[in-house]
């Protein structure tokens, strides 16, 4: 066998990986693989732990995106314990949620995945990051720092800690929410939907044109997706059903809970992440770039594609024209980006919407509870696509049994698929460069892992 | 030039580096005055070389190295290693990295018991656990001081992004950071009335008695009001807006930033302060998770076979 083209760390990613590009003796690629490295247990050391306790344990899953594992896991308790959250305990979890969407998707945008775009992949590996983007565009770079500042500054004012939190409880909510509270809210998300609204035109009129070709072709591939969605078929990014869409646009939905009856996880020998795959299309598990089997995405580009519709206006038609541009399903990798500025649209007004809601300030915030035994499921789409938490507690309420399907993984074979799609696209007779091989990055950055 | 600074994340979340960005705008300041020769959440430099043509880890020299999690398998003791030898001050940030932290409660099973176990889920199909490329788990998870010297550790989970300017910036004034010594309660505006007349420990299973409308400094104590609150045994430095950030959001304290004293034990230390507010310590449901933010340091280990249920 010829050589191995090792790149490692993946960088400007969440979390441990390595990409291995396996060339033959001509210098073409045989075969590609992105290595996950790392992998912690949280379902066996939350074994033992009161259930009420999980969901301010499990947020430290994942620092961007705590507040997803927080939600999800209370959710599972509350099916633990029998107990239904009051309506507004209800809605400040859903308002967290999208609020934490919002600083999510500034992030990835626009302080890992932009200096591609802004300063160009070729561009020099030292200055192709956030600094460089400061000193490059100071403006935008100032805007962006601070309109993220404001959103974790938002969620921290209110809910008392935006990375790990811990205002999420079983049964609903630990504080309800002021007027003085949702006037400073309010106000603050009227300007992040403006910046929502700059970040979509600023990537249609001066970013994406001059990617036209790397968006359509780098790194992409034909899977199914998964979302989740409402009985109308809108998207929804805290609670509704599961939807799996074929990659011929074959729709099958089904409640959360049977999840165990539509998914499974494969597992390789070469990796840490697990694959989780459509079994119910009946069809196996198979990473065949020519014939999937199994095989879907998520996140952004598949919530976007399972969805009928979104329900916020301006959302909408930014949806309308992406889907008169890219069809249903777009199965562009490099649309991730663009599937993220919809969302980030959808949030600021889905965010404005709740917090317009009459009994938002309403103090009965959290139903009661008594640990018990039981079972429950809870899921979120997390920014990086279906998190399910699943617990069993036994008499004293204490969990016994824990399975987590992590946003992140359901991309794993996708993201796999990508890399050896454009490692192979790329790199002809032995020769690469630096801008090359980031670009064989880039197909992983694109789904925010 | 700018002072150098590498910065590495081990067995982490990621939490320590978005804390880092939450410095917000004085950040794009201190940009203007450091110098990041390496940091993989924000920047492309590669471990071996840019084209990985390289036979061993290389992390450039820098002034200040900055790690976050703690070190569970080989890679994170190589990487941990190059970022030792080559960074003339280490900095531990974050709970994981000075105390373990929550990854750390697999030490009461071990870390092959905690990934056989996730390879075993009743979705996952039947299979061997991945041992090929893959890093080697070690027998558990490690704080950083376990495993090389450690210049300056700053806790929390996660860290306070004032905090983490404080220490950049006195590194780059070459003066000692101000770093809080105290305890959350020293800093907890909270009413006490001295001991009351709890006995035992409730769960939080519903809100604590408060008035939503009047400031924090009129909620009287968490731990008084008969819940499991760990401030009188976890290092203060949460505080932001006058009030410890778990009690500003109306919830008891678990005990995130660490012991008091760097080597203190956060359980023993907790059986302690219940035994002297007159609470049975019996009535806490797993007391092991006292210690859910500093289990490293030896403190949480197997007890037997069959504490793994």
């Amino acid at each position: 066998m010829g050589n191995v083209i090792n790149i490692q760390p993946v960088t400007r990613i969440e979390g441990h990986a390595r990409i291995a590009i396996h060339l033959d003796d001509d210098g073409n690629v045989s075969d590609a693989f992105l290595h996950i490295m790392s992998l912690r247990g949280f379902e066996k050391f939350i074994e033992g732990r009161p259930a009420e306790e999980v969901p301010r344990i499990v947020n430290r899953i994942c620092g961007i995106c705590p507040w997803m594992h927080h939600l999800a896991s209370n959710k599972a308790v509350d099916g633990c314990f029998g107990v239904t959250p009051t309506p507004t305990g209800h809605k400040l979890r859903e308002l967290c949620q999208i609020m934490a969407h919002i600083n999510d998707k500034i992030l990835h945008f626009f302080f890992l995945a932009a200096p591609d775009f802004v300063l160009g992949p070729d561009s020099d590996y030292s200055v192709r990051n956030v600094v460089g983007i400061v000193k490059e565009a100071p403006e935008l770079a100032t805007q962006v720092v601070k309109m993220r500042q404001l959103g974790q500054m938002m969620l921290e004012r209110f809910a008392g800690k935006a990375i790990h939190p811990i205002a999420g409880v079983v049964g609903g909510f630990a504080k309800p929410m002021t007027e003085e509270e949702r006037q400073g809210l309010l106000e603050d998300t009227r300007t992040l939907l403006d910046f929502a609204l700059f970040a979509m035109d600023f990537a249609k009129n001066s970013v994406f044109p001059k990617y036209e070709d790397v968006i359509a072709s780098l790194g992409t591939i034909t899977t199914g997706f998964l979302g989740t969605v409402d009985d109308s078929g809108a998207l929804r990014l805290y609670d509704g059903h599961l939807r799996l869409m074929k990659a011929d646009g074959t729709i099958t939905d089904f409640p959360v809970d049977q999840y165990d009856q539509y998914l499974a996880e494969h597992v390789e020998s070469w990796t840490y992440g697990k694959m989780p795959y459509a079994k119910c299309w009946d069809e196996g598990f198979s990473m065949d770039l020519a014939a999937p089997k199994g095989v879907y995405r998520a996140n952004t580009l598949a919530r976007i594609n399972v969805a009928e519709r979104l329900s916020t206006p301006r959302a909408q038609e930014e949806l309308e024209e992406f889907r008169e541009k890219f069809g249903r399903p777009a199965q562009g990798t490099l649309l991730y980006h663009w599937a993220r500025l919809i969302e980030l649209v959808y949030a600021c007004e889905r965010t404005i919407e709740l917090l317009e809601q009459d009994d938002i300030t309403d103090k009965n915030v959290r139903a009661k509870a008594e640990p018990k035994a039981g079972r429950g499921v809870g899921a979120v789409e997390a920014p990086r696509g279906t998190l399910i938490h699943d617990y069993t507690t036994d008499e004293d309420g204490c969990i016994v049994k824990a399975n987590m399907i992590v946003g992140t993984t359901h991309n794993i074979a996708p993201m796999n698929m990508s890399v050896k799609e454009a490692a192979t696209s790329l790199i002809r007779g032995g020769v690469y460069d630096e801008g090359l091989l980031n670009k064989v990055e880039m197909a992983v950055r694109a789904y925010d892992p | 030039m700018g002072v150098r600074v590498a910065e590495e994340w081990l067995h982490s979340c990621s939490g320590c580096e978005i804390a880092i960005l939450n410095i917000g705008e004085p950040l794009v300041e201190l940009l203007g005055q450091i110098d990041f020769v390496h940091i993989p959440v924000l920047m492309d430099h590669k471990y071996y070389g840019q084209m990985g043509e390289g036979e061993e880890l290389e992390i450039p020299e820098a002034d200040v190295g900055i790690v976050s999690g703690g070190v569970a398998n080989e890679e994170h003791l190589e990487v941990l290693e190059a970022m030792r030898k080559q960074c003339k001050i280490l900095i531990a940030l974050g709970t994981c990295a000075t105390h373990g932290g929550l990854p750390a409660l697999i030490n009461s099973w071990g870390m092959e018991e905690g990934i056989k176990n996730s390879y075993a889920t009743p979705t996952t199909d039947k299979c061997q656990v991945p041992t090929d490329v893959v890093p080697k788990p070690l027998d558990r998870v490690y704080a950083v001081d376990e495993k090389v010297k450690v210049d300056l550790i700053l806790p929390g989970c996660p860290p306070n992004p004032q905090l983490i300017a404080e220490v950049v910036t006195a590194l780059i004034e070459g003066r000692d950071p101000v770093i809080p010594g105290k305890s959350v309660c020293d800093t907890c505006p909270t009413r006490r009335e001295g001991k009351g007349d709890v006995s035992k420990v409730r769960r939080f299973v519903q809100n604590a008695d408060y008035d939503p409308e009047k400031p924090i400094d009129e909620m009287r104590c968490l731990l008084e009001q008969g819940f499991m609150c760990m401030g009188p045994v976890t290092a203060a430095g949460c505080a932001r807006r006058g009030a410890p950030s778990c009690i500003s959001a109306r919830v008891p304290c678990r005990g995130c930033f660490g012991p008091v004293r760097r080597d203190g034990n956060q359980m023993l230390d907790m059986m302690n302060a219940l035994a002297s507010n007159g609470i049975d310590f019996k009535s806490v449901v797993d007391r092991r998770s006292l210690l859910r933010f500093s289990g490293a340091h030896g403190l949480l280990r197997p007890i037997n076979k069959k504490s793994g249920k």
